[in-house]
């Protein structure tokens, strides 16, 4: 847990937990089109379970490079740097509570299960009764799908051919 | 900022803004002045690439993810030059009568909008596509329906040289589709109408707007805007909002007409939608192919419509239910995937309208009531039939849980698919066909225009888009917004000796 971005309330909280330093913010990566920098990434501060969700909500995620893992996140970077500073925190902490949940159930965070009692609690938490609770996984699901399927060599996996040529490149 | 002036402005360049582009053209002849302003960007033939990511964020806004404010339905719509024009698929039908008479819009006669529809399907090379043409995607669902008892109705398309690149989505590739980027704005630039891309309206004052021209970041796509860079007030006779069912009742409403125009942001309605996937023993040709050939129309008897459609990895992915394995192999076997898109015939009910939060960007409020979601299970059991018609082995449908249905359960679609497994947030459901918010009616107590698009009370104002619409259209709405477009620029030229002082 990043300590030093947790607020005052949730630092004490988890007072008992180890700090650990934040992590680096994602290093540039040659882009295959340039776009304009993400100013305010999200994702530093909780990747790790960001990737844990990725890998549940994925399963084949497990297979990406580094590279692979990296352009996963500037897609998903890009897309929340469209959306509001209050869409982006509320992402953010969304994650962490993700992370923190299974606490109550299983007496570990989201990272350290394995990945059925991820599966669990993901479905859980996006079957909740309240809609904050479903959407939040929704929307989550929804940013990891974009990172992994929006990436042209998974698409070209799954067998999607399209071709701006049509019928003629397919005859 | 920069004082400009000219005679009429349009705000919004698809198919409203657009055509009346077009219609109004000819009265440049007399030295009127008509300017066109798209807050999206131009994008030249070789810019249209297909890759899902790159053209969905340069053409829709919010990427085709505008979420409403509960965040329970992504809504797509274009932001371009030509507006959603470009990202259709081109499907081009008339208004259903029953539909226009339900409406009750004085002074608005079903013929005439036949009539108009009729000059722009002509315009835009309205067909239906050869047979050859045809991909298994969409021969399969016409062979379910007739197997599972639904009559299944080929589209009409604006398409002149289709390839079948299936990418219509993401904008033709092949220049084959004819929106109005292709046909009616074109037309306008050479008999003299300007048209100024990347200048986003942001408020309309009496007989003006203000407007706010962004320069084009390094590395993204399209031309960069006509004008320089910076906040113009251009002053105008006539304005007429074609910004579309989210951008012209939000525009209007942070220029602070709400007090004097209560109906303002009402009646919004968008045929909410599932994208639907049935699961083939081998691989079909799908993503070749024009991919929206054919349709179902239950919409009078049951509420909703089928058209097929085929979609790409990332907004399939999105539309499936769940995660994990069960979501991933349906993903894997994308080559072998059948898709149905069912949209519900929704109606305009007092909490769905379109609002602006404190900065005056768009919010949409939207409920699903309970009528809509009975017809998207209605639909949703009527895909199962005809892709198990079809053959298919498994239905993906969001309202069965879980979401899979097995062959050996074709028989039980109507038990196992049910509106208690409609869950908002849980369910994926988009919309394209955007409605209302400006509707037409008699007076300001009931709605935002008459039935030519003028404001109530400011004759200088007109609405020409799909926010005109008083309620649903139950139907692919571009030839209805375009034959209503034209009636608005009608009037416009009507009027054109007193309200432009034109010769």
């Amino acid at each position: 847990m990043c300590q030093e971005r947790l607020g005052r309330r949730a630092r004490e909280r988890h007072a008992h937990l180890a700090p650990r330093p934040c992590s680096p913010q994602l290093t540039a990566v040659p882009l295959t089109r340039a776009i304009e920098p993400v100013p305010h990434p999200v994702l530093p501060p909780v990747q790790r379970p960001f990737r844990a969700i990725a890998l549940t909500v994925v399963p084949e995620a497990a297979r990406l490079s580094d590279r692979g893992w990296e352009e996963l996140e500037r897609l998903v970077e890009h897309r929340l740097a469209t959306q509001p500073a209050k869409t982006r925190r509320q992402v953010r902490f969304f994650i962490r509570v993700l992370q923190w949940l299974p606490l109550l159930r299983f007496g570990r965070t989201f990272t350290g299960l394995d990945a059925t009692r991820r599966r669990r609690v993901l479905q859980a938490v996006g079957d909740a009764p309240v809609l904050l609770l479903r959407r939040g996984v929704w929307g989550l699901r929804v940013l990891v799908q974009l990172g992994y399927y929006a990436q042209p060599h998974v698409a070209a996996e799954i067998g999607y051919l399209a071709d701006p040529r049509g019928w003629e490149a397919r005859r | 900022m920069i004082e400009k002036s000219y005679d009429v402005v349009i705000v919004g360049s698809g198919a409203g803004g657009g055509t009346v582009a077009s219609a109004l053209a000819p009265l440049c002849r007399d030295g009127v002045t008509v300017l066109v302003l798209e807050q999206g960007a131009r994008l030249d033939d070789h810019e249209f690439s297909g890759r899902e990511q790159d053209m969905a964020d340069v053409l829709y806004e919010d990427g085709g993810g505008f979420l409403t404010a509960d965040g329970t339905m992504t809504l797509a719509f274009g932001r371009a030059y030509g507006g959603s024009t470009v990202v259709y698929t081109g499907t081009s039908l008339v208004a259903p009568e029953r539909v226009i008479r339900a409406w009750d819009v004085p002074g608005l006669d079903y013929s005439d909008i036949v009539r108009r529809s009729r000059v722009y399907a002509e315009q835009n090379n309205v067909h239906l596509l050869a047979a050859d043409l045809l991909n298994d995607n969409n021969r399969l669902f016409v062979q379910g329906c007739a197997e599972a008892g639904y009559h299944a109705e080929q589209f009409p398309l604006n398409v002149r040289g289709c390839k079948g690149s299936s990418l219509c989505n993401l904008g033709c590739p092949n220049a084959a589709k004819q929106g109005t980027h292709r046909v009616q704005l074109p037309s306008a630039k050479r008999q003299g109408v300007e048209v100024v891309t990347r200048a986003a309206v942001r408020r309309v004052e009496d007989r003006a707007v203000i407007v706010e021209v962004t320069p084009k970041a390094d590395g993204q796509k399209g031309r960069p805007s006509e004008w320089a860079p910076g906040t113009y007030r251009i002053k105008a006779k006539a304005i007429v909002v074609a910004g579309g069912a989210v951008g012209s009742p939000a525009l209007l409403l942070r220029s602070g007409l709400g007090l004097r125009l209560p109906k303002l942001g009402a009646g919004f309605t968008c045929h909410p939608a599932h994208i639907l996937v049935g699961e083939h023993p081998d691989p079909i040709t799908n993503d070749v192919g024009h991919p929206k050939s054919f349709f179902v129309d239950r919409a009078a008897q049951e509420g909703f419509v089928l058209e097929t459609c085929m979609y790409f990895p990332f907004t399939t992915a999105k539309n499936l239910t769940g995660f994990g394995p069960a979501h991933s192999a349906l993903m894997r076997a994308f080559p072998q995937l059948q898709m149905i898109l069912v949209l519900a015939c929704d109606k305009a009910v007092p909490h769905n309208r379109v609002t602006v939060d404190r900065e005056g960007r768009p919010v949409v409020r939207y409920r699903f009531t309970r009528a809509t979601i009975e017809a998207m299970v209605r639909a949703t059991r009527a895909s199962a039939k005809i892709f198990f018609a079809a053959g298919a082995v498994r239905v993906h449908a969001p309202s069965a849980d879980p979401p899979v249905i097995e062959r050996k359960d074709r028989h039980r679609v109507d038990e196992l698919i049910d509106t208690r497994h409609f869950r908002p947030g849980k369910v994926s459901v988009s919309a394209a066909h955007l409605m209302g918010g400006c509707g037409m009616g008699r007076s300001a107590e009931d709605s935002v225009t008459d039935s030519w698009g003028r404001v109530h009370g400011l004759p200088w104002l007109r609405v020409a888009d799909a926010s005109l619409f008083p309620d649903s259209l139950e139907i692919n709405p571009y030839l209805t917004i375009m034959g209503l477009a034209d009636r608005v620029a009608e009037g416009l030229r009507t009027e054109a000796k007193t309200l432009l002082g034109a010769r």
